[in-house]
């Protein structure tokens, strides 16, 4: 780790933060009647503040729905957002024109989960690769190039000629990695790059993943919901409910004292494969289903499945405010949106001690 | 009562004989958990359809082996009689509950007819014991939701409604294929609670099959770890987790990454990739990938036997050689002696 902790610190020199969302909002128009009438929104993500900084890699977990995967496509403007900007290396690039954004887009580029669905079956893996290049117009010896990608992920350089149908879930997954970095970028959007594969391939895509990051200098967003897996990959980890993000920190502070209830209750459900400690966990189990975006809960949208939740929480929205009181406010620290979180030390059941600090005011 | 004993199933494909499973036995007591692991295509699957007699026939064939159901063999069970034991004595749950369900007919419909088959009831009694099925699994106004369609449940109640529907006829064996694979992990954690509280409440034996390691530690009482087809190691829950003697089991739990460690070991991947059924490799089928094997792995083809009591394993390694090799692995990865698993 310490040469991700380097490349982190070389980061913050050469000017902090690769990547700011600010106010990021997506609301889908819910249709409906002859005249196609817009009825509703669905609220995929609804106020998302983030930023990621220069070489880390930061983990984007929650439950399917929650807005991960509309907020990379924010973020990469392959979708227009309703609100809200978007800073890729200190440029607002909402608004940019598509030749200026042909620009950005060789500096960041995408991972998708789906390693079948992600590949034109029609095109050789050479013209897969070298697709990037032809569109950006690259100089140079492009067939020289994928031969060299091919054996940077892994594979053989023979494969050229190949079809996605020949190979495997995970060395597919592989040709998705050498397109993304084909061009050299500075910023990659994995999508859930490891959710298709099996474990034992899922190390090997890991292990690729973070070898290629020392090697390039990559800033991660990684997107999953297998919580173990961001937990193994990321430097900081944010949590994602109903299109907002609802708590983040470092990995050690999200995974070792998690503030938010919901993240409480996300960890303590995944089953760890260690048989004596699956005996003694105690188990937060959520009730009910995650609410609708289209129709999302009044005041903190956790309320309705909350443990903790009390009558003010469904009037009031919390904010997502600092909660290491020594550092206050800044975008490093560790951060959740409850007004009762739980304490270092403190069950998720026993009752809040605290007061809402809102209502100090 | 349920007793599978040198169980083969192949299926004949233009390429040849795919040998999906190829002698697999193990037993179960009413009340227990038996986990089932492995990769894709190592054979979980058609082991369960095997003994629900649920294969495609043709082109299945089962050269060898038994099934024995409360002493009955079902691979020599009649149609009629499969019939009679499918749904009522064995139950199974399947992985996606979207496409398990018929989409046309009412959540208490589909539930109702399971019942309505096996037992002698009138319809409106069968259509309480739905409506009945449906509260014990946890769904909210169950009188009012057995008259809904799949579609208008979410995910996590379709299950339920797919667990309701299992076990509405309080079958003794109650097989679950992946049965949380396909939902988010908060919906998995209730789902699992309510497959203990019901197990608990009504002595079903659960076959529990599952890639995910951390569903087996949680629930199995007892474990077999498959590969390409094949019983690699066969064990209770904790010898498996704590001291694997197969290497693959071992290779499987290093290359996880876990929630309850530091998280700043690498992985170890296993290299390779799963071999085809119809050409398995010579000599050990996991020889190839085997961070262990030698020269002799690739020729001798090694057979599940007890290597420690009531621990059996499929390696020619004896147990010295393979906890000698377990510790210089682990002392590379920089594994403190001590790491529990």
């Amino acid at each position: 780790m310490s040469e991700q902790e380097n490349a982190r610190a070389n980061g913050a020199a050469s000017g902090g933060n690769i990547l700011e969302a600010r106010g990021l909002k997506m609301h889908f128009p819910i249709k409906a009647g002859v005249l196609r009438r817009t009825v509703g929104h669905v609220k995929a993500v609804d106020g998302v503040d983030l930023t990621v900084r220069r070489g880390e890699t930061l983990g984007l977990v929650g439950e399917s729905g929650c807005g991960k995967s509309t907020l990379a496509r924010l973020i990469l403007r392959l979708l227009e957002p309703t609100a809200g900007e978007v800073d890729f290396e200190g440029e607002n690039i909402i608004g940019f024109d598509r030749k200026r954004m042909l620009s950005v887009r060789r500096n960041m580029q995408i991972i998708f989960q789906d390693p079948y669905a992600s590949l034109n079956p029609r095109m050789t893996v050479g013209n897969i690769i070298s697709e990037p290049l032809k569109t950006h117009s690259i100089e140079g010896d492009h067939k020289k190039r994928v031969r060299e990608l091919l054996e940077t992920v892994g594979l053989s350089p023979e494969h050229y000629n190949r079809y996605p149908h020949e190979f495997s879930g995970g060395q597919r997954q592989r040709i998705g990695v050498a397109r993304a970095i084909a061009l050299n970028p500075k910023l990659i959007i994995c999508d859930e790059p490891v959710s298709a594969l099996d474990v034992s391939i899922q190390a090997q895509v890991v292990n690729l993943l973070q070898d290629l990051q020392k090697e390039f200098d990559l800033t991660y967003v990684f997107i999953a919901h297998d919580l173990s897996v961001v937990k193994h990959i990321s430097d900081r980890v944010a949590v994602m409910y109903l299109g907002k993000v609802v708590e983040i920190a470092d990995r050690g502070g999200l995974y070792g004292e998690p503030r938010h209830p919901y993240t409480n209750s996300l960890l303590s459900a995944i089953p760890v494969p260690d048989p004596e400690k699956e005996r003694e966990r105690q188990r937060i189990v959520l009730t009910g289903d995650v609410p609708s975006p289209a129709n999302p809960p009044s005041g903190c949208t956790f309320h309705t499945r909350c443990p903790r939740a009390q009558d003010y929480c469904k009037e009031n929205e919390p904010g997502l405010e600092p909660q290491d009181g020594s550092q206050n406010g800044g975008m490093d620290s560790h951060r959740a949106s409850c007004f009762f979180p739980v304490e270092r030390g403190q069950k998720i059941e026993e009752p809040a001690t605290t007061t809402p600090y809102r209502a100090e005011e | 009562m349920l007793e599978v004993n040198n169980l083969k199933t192949q299926f004949k494909t233009p390429d040849g004989v795919v040998k999906a499973v190829d002698g697999v036995s193990f037993s179960l007591e009413p009340g227990e958990t038996l986990g089932i692991v492995g990769e894709s295509g190592s054979g979980k699957s058609v082991t369960a359809l095997s003994i629900m007699q649920l294969n495609p026939k043709p082109p299945v064939q089962y050269p060898e082996g038994e099934v024995l159901f409360e002493g009955e063999d079902l691979l020599k069970a009649s149609d009629r009689k499969m019939q009679r034991i499918r749904g009522d004595d064995i139950a199974m749950i399947f992985q996606d509950p979207m496409t398990s369900l018929n989409p046309v007919f009412t959540v208490g419909n589909q539930i109702s007819e399971a019942v309505r088959i096996h037992q002698n009831v009138s319809k409106s009694e069968a259509k309480d014991r739905a409506v009945q099925a449906l509260r014990d699994v946890g769904i909210p106004n169950p009188e009012e939701r057995a008259r809904d369609y799949p579609h208008q449940f979410s995910g996590g109640m379709r299950q339920r409604a797919m667990i309701a529907m299992g076990l509405a006829c309080n079958p003794k064996v109650l097989i679950a294929d992946e049965p949380t694979t396909a939902l988010d992990v908060t919906i998995q954690a209730q789902i699992l609670e309510l497959m203990v509280d019901l197990q608990e409440k009504f002595g079903t034996a659960i076959i529990m099959i599952t890639h995910d390691l951390g569903v087996v530690a949680q629930l199995a009482d007892k474990v077999m770890v498959m590969y390409a087809g094949r019983a690699v190691e066969q064990s209770g829950t904790d010898q498996v987790f704590y001291d694997p003697l197969m290497p693959y089991s071992w290779a499987l739990l290093r290359s996880l990454p876990r929630l309850d460690t530091a998280g700043d070991v690498r992985l170890l991947p296993i290299k390779g990739q799963p071999p085809s059924l119809i050409f398995l490799p010579e000599g050990c089928n996991f020889s190839p990938r085997c961070p262990f094997a030698k020269d002799e792995c690739r020729t001798t083809d090694p057979s599940l036997e007890e290597k420690k009591p009531g621990h059996a394993a499929a390696c020619i390694l004896s147990i010295e050689e393979i906890e000698a090799r377990k510790r210089e692995a682990d002392e590379e990865l920089g594994i403190e002696g001590e790491m529990s698993a």
